[in-house]
């Protein structure tokens, strides 16, 4: 009887091993696609996925969860700008109409669009939307202040390319 | 022996065990921290009057969006309203009250409902009243529950029927009254309807949201709840009604319409059509249905010549939305609220200290062809006309126009009806355009696109040297053997604002040439049009009210005693102003100051 049950067991044993690995590796195949999709369905596929890798929540987020994530990065970037700005207004010459211009817009990014972006996402994102579609406008308002002579070019499009695949995630939820 | 095969079988259990561990990964999100403290504006802040409208209703400061709960009681009309009291973007929601005797002046009240249970600790968003038998008014209201935004309804009624304000309301404990089962998707079941009766003297209400996603856009639902007593409520085992592919519904407004006046939410009968409006969450803007409902089967039908979706009849081709509509008992009218927001950027919101109004409230009856709603601003704003200019049998050639004076074309309520001779010259429709892009048409041939029979109407809020201007105008076209007439409110060339325009599939976002296509029958050779100008909105009613559009503007010219108002014709085809009214309006005396 004994005999009869060991090999039922290992075999029970093996079985469950290789389903419950398939099934933890077909998630993860599953999470690595969402990311894939998502990204897919934005104008900047690399920026995308380079930024929702670089977070470690990312790959067991679900969309609005990745488009929080995408959120975060336009905030950081636009922290990033505003110091630059600042940084500038306190120690150059450069066009300080200009400058004022880019702190105005950037502080409407900082304290209004993202903090609005974050709270609407889930549940009613067409905020969260039209969040981010301001924020690269914003970004592009800033640049455009300079009349072509931007020491920001870089900054500035950087939020913006964020942005605009912030809000292209975001749209999936609509 | 017996050892070793309970170590066996404690090693599988164990093996179990970690294999599941592994497996649940449900539970882990993307980590990020809400922000409670949110957007502030520093404590001093100056709200400029730069672009503030004159008589639209709007707080003193801050960001607005949904009308709530609008309801008449005792001789008070009462609009609620989601309201942000930290700042200029949405967030931080609240309902805002006012009240008024007459629509028209506006005194503010303190907030009736905001967080303060665990019902609707993060948020207090949108819903409806329903006035009970014995004249008691109830708020239905739609609570959020954590920082996932789950939605649920909640109740609440005043605490004191004999304030004639009904400025405090109270939430009884038993709340939430409705929470969402497995089948609903519970961050998208929002907004509950006024109930109506059912012919079986039960309570019903309408809940929006969607179905989960088919083919990359989800299936619009206007759910089905039903009470005997308002406060225990099931849900019906169909939703009230649903549309494949249209995207989550919002603000829900089911009721019933006749041609002669407003209806009591509740009535039926047979001289009596139903309307279901909802809003769309993915495209901003709003389509009702007109339709049959079925009484035994607790079902709402659209005709069958309705389009049910995102081509649908709207209220308004332009900036409106969350509307929602109430039943005036003693003008037995029924009214609709809707809201626009701005349509400019973050930062222009930030410096000017407020975000948002809501339109002058309209009256809704059914149009004696049976096949759309007609809407006219209340007959209460009339009373803020003052100084009156008219004009009759003018004609305009190609390229003329004549300006009216007298007014302040800033502020101004005017109404003016075109003729033509003939309708040989409409220009024609090429059968390629899409007959619902009407904004795609209205941005390709503007207000100075020569025409045929058109363009002709008013340009609003005009530069002296028309540097900056917003037109209303018609162009109509020949279409195979009927006519079609394309109303138009363009923001394009509204402000010399610069650099904030954004242009995506050939429409500016924040300059948007709004515009609507209706039939209309075009046998008297005529064309009427009615335009509510407020510094920074246009609103817009063609022929007694069959095509609606609001136009959101920001002039940095054409403010105050330098606005202008003109009426044109770039058309080949000649016409006669048979009669133009205007009317400078004065600021309402009271509006929540």
């Amino acid at each position: 009887m004994m005999n009869k049950m060991k090999i039922p067991i290992s075999i029970i044993l093996v079985l469950i091993t290789i389903a419950v690995h398939s099934c933890a590796i077909s998630q993860e195949i599953k999470d690595q696609n969402l990311i894939a999709t998502t990204c897919k369905n934005t104008p900047n596929y690399r920026l995308c996925i380079n930024t929702l890798q670089a977070d470690r929540g990312s790959a067991a987020a679900d969309v609005a969860g990745l488009g929080l994530i995408m959120v975060a990065a336009v905030k950081e970037k636009s922290r990033e700008a505003l110091s630059a700005v600042n940084k500038l207004l306190v120690k150059s010459r450069t066009n300080p109409k200009a400058l004022q211009q880019c702190r105005d817009a950037y502080k409407a990014v900082l304290e209004g669009d993202v903090p609005e972006a974050e709270q609407s996402l889930r549940g009613n994102p067409k905020f969260a939307e039209n969040g981010m579609a301001d924020v690269a406008v914003e970004a592009d308002s800033c640049e455009a202040a300079f009349g072509g002579k931007s020491p920001l070019t870089v900054v500035n499009k950087a939020v913006r390319d964020l942005a605009v695949v912030a809000r292209a995630i975001i749209r999936n939820l609509l | 022996m017996e050892l070793s095969n309970s170590i066996r079988w404690g090693l599988a259990v164990l093996y179990v065990c970690f294999c599941f561990a592994f497996f649940d990964k449900n539970g882990v999100e993307a980590s990020h921290r809400v922000f409670k403290q949110f957007q502030s504006l520093p404590p001093n802040v100056t709200v400029t009057q730069a672009n503030r409208t004159g008589y639209h209703f709007q707080p003193t400061k801050n960001w607005i969006n949904d009308p709530n709960a609008p309801m008449y009681y005792n001789g008070v009309y009462h609009l609620f309203y989601q309201y942000n009291p930290k700042g200029v973007v949405w967030g931080n929601i609240v309902w805002a009250h006012s009240v008024s005797k007459d629509l028209i002046n506006w005194t503010a009240l303190e907030p009736a409902i905001y967080p303060s249970k665990p019902f609707d600790k993060y948020g207090c968003w949108s819903g409806s009243a329903t006035i009970l038998p014995g004249n008691k008014p109830v708020i239905l209201y739609t609570g959020i529950v954590d920082d996932k935004n789950t939605q649920v309804q909640n109740y609440a009624i005043p605490a004191n029927l004999s304030d004639p304000y009904l400025r405090v309301w109270i939430k009884p404990d038993n709340n939430p009254l409705i929470v969402a089962d497995k089948s609903i998707n519970s961050t998208f079941f929002r907004d509950p309807t006024t109930a109506w009766l059912g012919g079986d003297g039960n309570w019903r209400i309408s809940i929006g949201g969607r179905s989960d996603f088919n083919n990359n856009i989800s299936t619009g639902v206007s759910y089905l709840y039903r009470s005997r007593d308002f406060l225990k409520w099931v849900k019906a085992e169909h939703p009230l009604h649903a549309s494949n592919g249209t995207g989550n519904w919002e603000c829900p407004d089911f009721y019933p319409v006749s041609v002669s006046g407003g209806l009591d939410t509740s009535v039926v009968g047979p001289n009596v059509k139903h309307v279901l409006k909802v809003s769309l969450d993915a495209t901003r803007f709003e389509y009702y249905t007109l339709g049959t409902y079925d009484v035994g089967k607790d079902i709402y039908a659209p005709d069958p010549d309705m389009v049910d979706g995102w081509n649908g009849l709207r209220y308004d081709y332009g900036n409106f939305y969350a509307s929602k509509s109430f039943f005036d008992p003693i003008k037995k009218r029924r009214i609709l609220w809707g809201w626009a927001n701005e349509s400019d950027t973050t930062d222009n919101d930030v410096s000017k200290g407020w975000a948002g109004i809501q339109l002058i409230p309209r009256t809704l009856t059914l149009d004696p062809n049976g096949k759309q709603l007609l809407q006219w601003p209340v007959e209460e704003v009339e009373t803020l006309r003052g100084n009156k200019v008219e004009l009759s049998n003018k004609i305009l050639n190609k390229g003329e126009s004549v300006e009216i004076k007298g007014i302040t074309a800033a502020q101004a309520d005017v109404n003016v009806t075109f003729s033509f001779e003939s309708l040989d010259k409409a220009e024609p429709f090429d059968q390629s355009w899409d007959r619902y892009d009407a904004q795609k048409l209205c941005s390709q041939k503007g207000s100075t696109v020569e025409g045929g029979l058109g363009p002709f109407g008013i340009l609003t809020l005009a530069s002296q040297n028309l540097e900056e201007y917003t037109p209303v105008f018609f162009r109509v076209f020949k279409d195979q053997d009927k006519y079609q007439v394309l109303m138009c409110s363009d923001a394009s060339r509204s402000t010399l604002m610069d650099g904030k325009c954004h242009i995506k599939d050939g429409k500016d976002a924040y300059r948007p040439s709004f515009a609507g296509f209706v039939n209309v029958d075009l046998k008297e050779n005529k064309l009427s049009l009615r335009s509510l100008i407020d510094n920074s909105v246009v609103e817009s009613f063609r022929a007694g009210g069959k095509t609606c559009i609001t136009s959101r503007v920001y002039p940095t010219l054409a403010v105050n005693e330098n606005a202008h108002l003109y009426a044109f014709n770039n058309g080949t085809q000649t016409v006669k102003i048979d009669s133009l009214n205007a009317w400078s309006m004065s600021k309402p005396l009271q509006m929540n100051n």
